[in-house]
Parts: C-alpha cells; sequence; structure tokens
C-alpha cells in the first residue's frame, strides 16, 4: 500500500493543494460527452433483470424530512425488507437511511436483517456548524447502532481553497465512527466544476472515506451521469496507486430503471465488475425503488401493472 | 455474476431491400446498356444484399446528357426554390433515418450506434445547412450572383457511404449545378435509396443522376467532355490519377485524400478525455477514416501512465455485429481492405514494432480486424508513414513540443490532427504551425456541416463543408 506518499500529501496546506492541483484537468466536453454514450447502451431481457435486481439490492433507501416520524421510518424499514409484498424473490434493499434522531427507530425496526441503517450526520445537509457539534451529531448516530455514517464536507472551507481543513474535519469524523463506515458527502452541485469534483473525490479518499458521494439530494443540481462517471474514475485511480477500495454513492435525482441501469453501465464500464455489488456501489434514493418493482413486474409477468400495485411509503 | 449485455439487435425489417437495383438515369430507374451487374454483400455476414447495376462508358454518357439537360432550368430557379427541394430532401432523410441507418450498417459493416447517432444525423444536417445558402450566394463573399460550374462528377468512397454523398450533392444542388454520382462499389444502396428520396422529394429529372460501378465508370465520368467539375473523395493513388486525367481540360477539381493524422497528447492532458479521444481517433469506423488519428505522440514522460489506461479501455470495446445497438466496433469494409489491413500490420511486426491487441473474439464469417495498437514505432516505421485505413494506432513519443510539431509534420499527408493539453496557450501554439487541414483540440474526430474540411499536401485540395465548401461549385 502506498500510503507514504499520500500521507506528505497532507502534511501542509499548501502540499495538499499542490497534490490536489497537480491531478489531471477534467475535459467537460469530454467526461459529459463519455457518459451520455454509455448511455446509450442497450440493456435488454436478461440483462435488464440482472441490472434491475442489482440495482434494488443497491439502494439506500432514504427518508430526510423534517416531516419524518418513527411510523414513516418503520413503514420504509419494512419496504426495504420486503420491496414488494407480493414477491419474496425480490431482494433487500442495501440499507435504510435516516436522520440520526430516527437511528434507534430504525435499528429496531430491521433487526435481524443484512439491511444496514445509514444516518447522515455532521448537520446535514448544510454543515454549517462547530466542528464539536458536528461530532456530537456523529457519535449520537454511532451510539444509536448506525451502521453507515453519511457526512458532509465543508463546500465553503473548499471553495476557498483550505483544503486541509476539509481533510482535518473529515479525518476526525471517521475517527468518530468506530466500526461504521464513512460516506463522505460532496455535494457536486455546489463544487460546480468537474476538477473540483476530482479533487474533492482524492480529498476524501486520502482522509479515510470508505464510500464517496455525490449529494445531498437537497440542492439543484445532484447526482449526474457525468459528475458519477468522474468519481468512479477517481476510485479506479486511487486503487491502482494506493491498493484500497472506495466506493461510490450518486444520490439525488435517479428516478428511473431507465436511469438506475445507466449508472450501472457506467459502472460496469469504468470499474467493472469489483464495484457491482452493494458494497462498493449505491444509490442514494426513495422512489426509484418502485420504478424498479414496476419495471420487475413487467418483466417477470410481460403487463406493466401501475402505480396501485407496488407500496407508497 | 457479471453484468453481461444481452443482444440487442436493430430490427432489420425497417429496411426493405429489393433484389436488384438499377442505375438513376434523368429520374428512372434502368439497366445498364450492357447489362451487366455486381453484387453487394453485408461485410459482417458475406451474405449477399442486392445485385446492383453496373455503369459503362455508354451510361455514363447517358447520365451526363441527363444533368447537361437538366442544367439550364435547375441553375435558373430561384435559389430560394432550390432551398425548398434541398430542405425537403433534409425531412425525408430525417424521417427515413431510421431505415438508411439500418441500411448503411448492413451494407458498410459499420455500427449502428454510429450510422444512428454519427452518420444519419449529418447528412441530413448537410442537407439543412446547404438549404440555407441557397437563396444567400450573393453573401457568400463571391461578389453578385455567382454562376455555377454546370455538371459535376462526383466520385465518393464506402468508408461514410450516404455522409459523402451529403458532401458532395448538398452544396452542388444549393448553388445550381446537376450531378452525376458514382458511388463505392462495396457500398452502392445508400446512394440508390437516395435516388428514391430524390424522386419522394420531387426533385426534376436529370438533376441528379446515380451511376454505381467500379474503378472504369468513375474514370469514365471524369473523362466526360461535358463534366465541368470532378468532387473526388477517396485513395491518393486515384486523385493522382485524376488530377493526370484532367490536366489542361479546364475542369475544376477538389481531392479528399489520405491522411496519417498525428493526435499530439501533452503531458498535461486531461488524461480520461484523451483516452477517450485516441479512441474515438482511430476506432470510429474501424479506422477507415481519411482523417483518422492514426499516429498517436504522446510526451514520453506520460507514456507509461497513458498506454495503461489505453489498453483498459480498449479492453472494453465490443467488437462484433453491427446491427447490435451495444456494438463499437464492426466489420471493415471488404476483403480487399482487410487484405490491406493485414498485410501493413504484418509490415509493422516485421520491422519490429510492438503489437497489441485486447482479447476479443472476432466472428467467423465476415471481415474483421482487432483493434490493434503498434508501440516502439518510430518515424522510420511502415506504420507511421503508410496510411493503414483500419484499426490500428502507431504510438510514437516525443519530449518537447517543437519535436511533437516536426514528428506531426513528417508526413506526406496533412489532412487531421488533434491537440490535448489544458493549457490553452500551447494549443494556439501548436496548432498554428500544424500543416493539417483540420486541427481539434481536446476532442477528435468531430464534424460539422458549417466547418470548412480538407488537406494539405497528398491528403488533397479543395475544402467541403461551411461557406468556403461552395467555392468548388462555383464558377469564381
Amino acid at each position: 500500500m502506498g500510503g507514504a506518499p499520500l500521507a506528505d500529501v497532507t502534511a501542509s496546506d499548501g502540499s495538499l493543494r499542490r497534490f490536489l492541483h497537480g491531478l489531471p484537468g477534467v475535459d467537460a466536453v469530454g467526461l459529459e460527452a463519455r457518459a451520455a454514450s454509455l448511455g446509450t447502451r442497450s440493456i435488454k431481457t436478461t440483462a435488464k433483470a440482472y441490472a434491475i435486481d442489482l440495482a434494488i439490492s443497491m439502494i439506500d433507501l432514504t427518508t430526510l424530512e423534517g416531516a419524518d416520524t418513527p411510523g414513516k421510518v418503520r413503514s420504509l424499514a419494512a419496504k426495504a425488507l420486503h420491496p414488494d409484498p407480493t414477491d419474496r424473490t425480490v431482494p433487500t434493499t442495501a440499507a435504510l437511511c435516516v436522520y440520526p434522531d430516527m437511528v434507534e427507530t430504525a435499528v429496531a425496526s430491521l433487526a435481524g436483517s443484512d439491511v444496514k441503517v445509514a444516518s447522515v450526520a455532521t448537520a446535514f445537509p448544510a454543515g454549517r456548524t462547530a466542528l464539536a457539534v458536528k461530532l456530537a451529531d456523529v457519535r449520537d448516530a454511532v451510539a444509536a447502532g448506525a451502521d453507515e455514517i453519511d457526512m458532509v464536507i465543508d463546500r465553503g472551507a473548499f471553495l476557498a481553497g483550505h483544503y486541509l481543513k476539509v481533510y482535518e474535519e473529515i479525518v476526525a469524523v471517521k475517527a468518530e465512527c468506530g466500526a461504521a463506515r464513512l460516506k463522505v458527502i460532496f455535494e457536486t452541485g455546489e463544487l460546480s466544476t468537474y476538477d473540483n469534483i476530482r479533487r474533492a473525490s482524492w480529498l476524501g479518499m486520502v482522509a479515510g472515506a470508505d464510500f464517496i458521494k455525490t449529494s445531498t439530494g437537497k440542492v439543484a443540481v445532484n447526482a449526474t451521469p457525468a459528475n458519477t462517471l468522474l468519481m468512479l474514475e477517481a476510485v479506479r485511480d486511487f486503487r491502482a496507486q494506493t491498493g484500497v477500495r472506495v466506493g461510490v454513492k450518486p444520490a439525488g435525482g435517479i428516478r428511473t430503471s431507465k436511469d438506475a441501469i445507466k449508472f450501472l453501465v457506467l459502472v460496469n464500464e469504468t470499474v467493472g465488475e469489483d464495484w457491482l455489488d452493494s458494497h462498493w456501489f449505491r444509490f442514494g434514493a426513495s422512489s426509484l425503488l418502485n420504478d424498479l418493482l414496476m419495471q420487475r413486474q413487467k418483466l417477470s409477468t410481460g403487463r406493466y401493472s401501475g402505480p396501485d400495485y407496488v407500496t407508497v411509503d | 455474476m457479471a453484468f453481461e449485455y444481452a443482444p440487442a439487435p436493430e430490427s432489420r425489417s425497417v429496411v426493405d431491400i429489393a433484389p436488384s437495383y438499377g442505375l438513376f438515369i434523368d429520374g428512372e430507374f434502368t439497366d445498364a446498356a450492357d447489362g451487366k451487374v455486381f453484387k453487394t454483400v453485408s461485410p459482417a455476414t458475406e451474405e449477399v444484399l442486392s445485385e446492383v447495376a453496373r455503369a459503362g462508358a455508354e451510361d455514363v454518357d447517358r447520365a451526363v446528357k441527363a444533368a447537361r439537360g437538366a442544367f439550364a432550368k435547375w441553375s435558373a430557379l430561384p435559389g430560394a426554390e432550390r432551398a425548398k427541394y434541398l430542405f425537403r430532401i433534409a425531412r425525408i432523410i430525417q424521417e427515413r433515418s431510421r431505415e438508411l441507418a439500418v441500411l448503411e450498417t448492413l451494407d458498410n459493416g459499420k455500427p449502428i450506434r454510429e450510422t444512428r447517432d454519427a452518420d444519419l444525423p449529418l447528412v441530413a444536417a448537410h442537407f439543412f445547412y446547404y438549404a440555407g445558402w441557397a437563396d444567400k450566394l450573393d453573401h457568400a463573399g463571391y461578389g453578385a450572383n455567382p454562376r455555377p460550374l454546370g455538371v459535376a462528377g462526383q466520385v465518393i468512397p464506402w468508408n461514410f457511404p450516404l455522409l459523402m454523398l451529403a458532401w458532395k450533392i448538398a452544396p452542388a444542388l444549393a448553388t445550381g449545378n446537376t450531378v452525376v454520382l458514382k458511388p463505392a462499389e462495396t457500398t452502392p444502396l445508400s446512394a440508390l435509396f437516395f435516388a428514391d428520396i430524390c424522386r419522394q422529394a420531387g426533385l426534376p429529372r436529370g438533376v441528379v443522376n446515380i451511376l454505381p460501378g467500379y474503378g472504369d465508370t468513375g474514370a469514365a465520368l471524369v473523362e466526360h467532355e461535358d463534366v465541368d467539375k470532378i468532387a473526388f473523395t477517396g485513395s491518393t493513388a486515384v486523385g493522382k490519377a485524376i488530377a493526370r486525367q484532367i490536366a489542361g481540360t479546364g475542369k475544376k477539381a477538389t481531392l479528399e485524400l489520405g491522411g496519417k493524422g498525428a493526435n499530439i497528447v501533452f503531458d498535461d492532458a486531461p488524461v480520461d478525455q484523451a483516452v477517450e479521444g485516441i479512441v474515438t481517433g482511430i476506432f470510429f469506423n474501424q479506422g477507415q477514416v481519411c482523417c483518422a488519428g492514426s499516429r498517436l505522440l504522446v510526451q514520453e514522460s506520460v507514456q507509461d501512465e497513458l498506454l495503461d489506461s489505453l489498453k483498459r479501455r480498449l479492453s472494453t470495446l465490443r467488437v462484433g455485429d453491427p446491427l447490435d445497438k451495444n456494438t463499437d466496433l464492426g466489420a471493415i469494409n471488404s476483403a480487399e481492405q482487410l487484405a490491406r489491413i493485414r498485410t501493413l500490420a504484418d509490415a509493422g511486426e516485421a520491422e519490429g514494432a510492438e503489437r497489441w491487441s485486447p482479447e476479443c473474439e472476432l466472428p467467423a464469417s465476415g471481415y474483421w480486424f482487432a483493434p490493434t495498437l503498434f508501440t516502439n514505432v518510430t518515424q522510420a516505421h511502415t506504420v507511421a508513414r503508410d496510411e493503414i485505413f483500419g484499426p490500428v494506432l502507431s504510438v510514437l513519443t516525443f519530449r518537447t513540443p517543437e519535436e511533437a510539431v516536426a514528428k506531426a509534420n513528417n508526413t506526406q499527408y496533412g489532412l487531421s490532427a488533434g491537440i490535448w493539453t489544458e493549457k490553452g496557450s500551447r494549443i494556439l501554439a501548436v496548432a498554428n504551425r500544424l500543416r493539417a487541414g483540420v486541427v481539434w483540440a481536446n476532442t477528435f474526430n468531430k464534424f460539422d456541416p458549417t466547418s470548412p474540411f480538407g488537406g494539405y499536401k497528398e491528403s488533397g485540395y479543395g475544402r467541403e463543408g461551411g461557406r468556403h465548401g461552395l467555392e468548388a461549385y462555383l464558377d469564381v
């Protein structure tokens, strides 16, 4: 493992800046063209059936609303366990993703299953609070039994060029996670340029992220094929350089099976089979699940059912 | 379980190929005077698609007379009236684009992804673009009321059959010329479907004539004394023969010939996009592209990293059934072309260049060649100098921008080049010194009807496309 050279990278704000700005640039037109071109892959019959089940198994079924109640969380947990009550061959989702105060309810509802409990923390989604508060937020979620923590980076510090501050914060959060896996959310819509997204990806990975994640789902631009492709290239290159594998989670705005399958094609043709597993790739989504279930019913019965044949959350 | 894509073939039922086709002269399909025919096959399967009339000298004479007969009326039409026909043709091409894409894929062997997403949209775009010029010729920069030349004899290649037809016919008609066009012998079908589109559009008889045939048909057309203008796209050898043939006759000519494009990757290039650009540059249309980026010039300091990325990327290329919507690399157009590619690749190996191909299974029938890289190539190697016109990339290195420019320009050709760097000033500085008709920056093989296209040196002369493309068909 090449840990030593990357340790040098974080020795100072200056060295970290030189490293991040030394990464190869991203040509926006070319990146988007490649993502669009992979979007024309035609995934049919057996390949489609495989992709739909894989996508279901990769969903972090998410509710992150001010109006969330224990009842809502229990209902979503039931859906994570049995996405289609009429068909027990449907896989469970990967995780249920909730706010820290709902972790306890989620853990109780999912007890005995393989479905993970993920919790956003660090003053999600803005992250604009003191580090001590963010760390307390993480501790709270971990203590309540969260298997995974989804943190947000300090975009203000990143855009101001204070990379070391962003780095140290991720390291501090990671230290609070214990056994929980850490997903680092960049809020790519706020970072704005692809060069920034590549730098943030490396910054997050060097700081110890288990997953890098596009967005909170709370801003105008969330996961796109292009930003996800770019992050897949980053985890591929990071593994080649350090031997460490990092997961990727596009979140927000992925609503249809067709979209989800396009993302799986990106995974397949960029990082390959190694990442085609819920341990290494996730979808942060809620309405996506019902569309996948409807497409799955269509494939197995030959007929489209309709929104009354899948459950509302 | 791996994510294996199930077959996703485009349906052949959208295109109805007749068992035989005639020549298209004066608005009618007719047999060749001597009754000769030839077969056209699908290069992916060697299946015979149709039997096509083969035009001889007598047919060329008939077609040129028909074009001459139609010229007076056609050229006298107000530009806005000619534009209506061109707009109509463009619209019909769009409406029939799926049918034409499948047809082109069957006859040429290129993937449906390309005919659907590149060829056909560009074909329609060319007709739309030149339709717009037809009533604005006074403002093209050649003075008031520029005159057409007369009858244009056009000979086109097999690599982009319908697109090359569009490049030739659209500006010719917009400027008021009439046309006799010979498609390549391995890909005559889309031109014959285009003849049908001309009828569908109500284009006056004789304005467009299509004569399928071999080299002798093309030679007869070039030789015909009542042809005013020759437009040829194809090999440099034939281009030179044409130039000799028409010397002293007063015929105007545009020749778009071979190339050995340099794709120059500097150490500060956006690596992932450069890799995509290299792939597009040499594997688009199986490398059977005159402006292909067939020489990769990579800065020595990033050679290893870039080649690793490139090889990894080539391993994901999907080679096979061109009608499958997921195919990236289709068949080579003909047995003859395949033999040429093999000969040159073997020469590369014999001269000591290092050959590499990803693991890929090629279909048992049809004409196939695996994507191939040559490394340790020098300027002295055949694979660095001769146009291969196939999916074969020669990799050379350089140390400084001066060396990159010197090596890029050290070729008998001068059609295309690419520059990959994040530094804008370097793009401009290097582009200014490259002797190539088109220089792409951080992209490759991008085409647009508004942009002129053509070569330096043995890549030919004259420009097609854009405002410049009008000049070739005007008496200026």
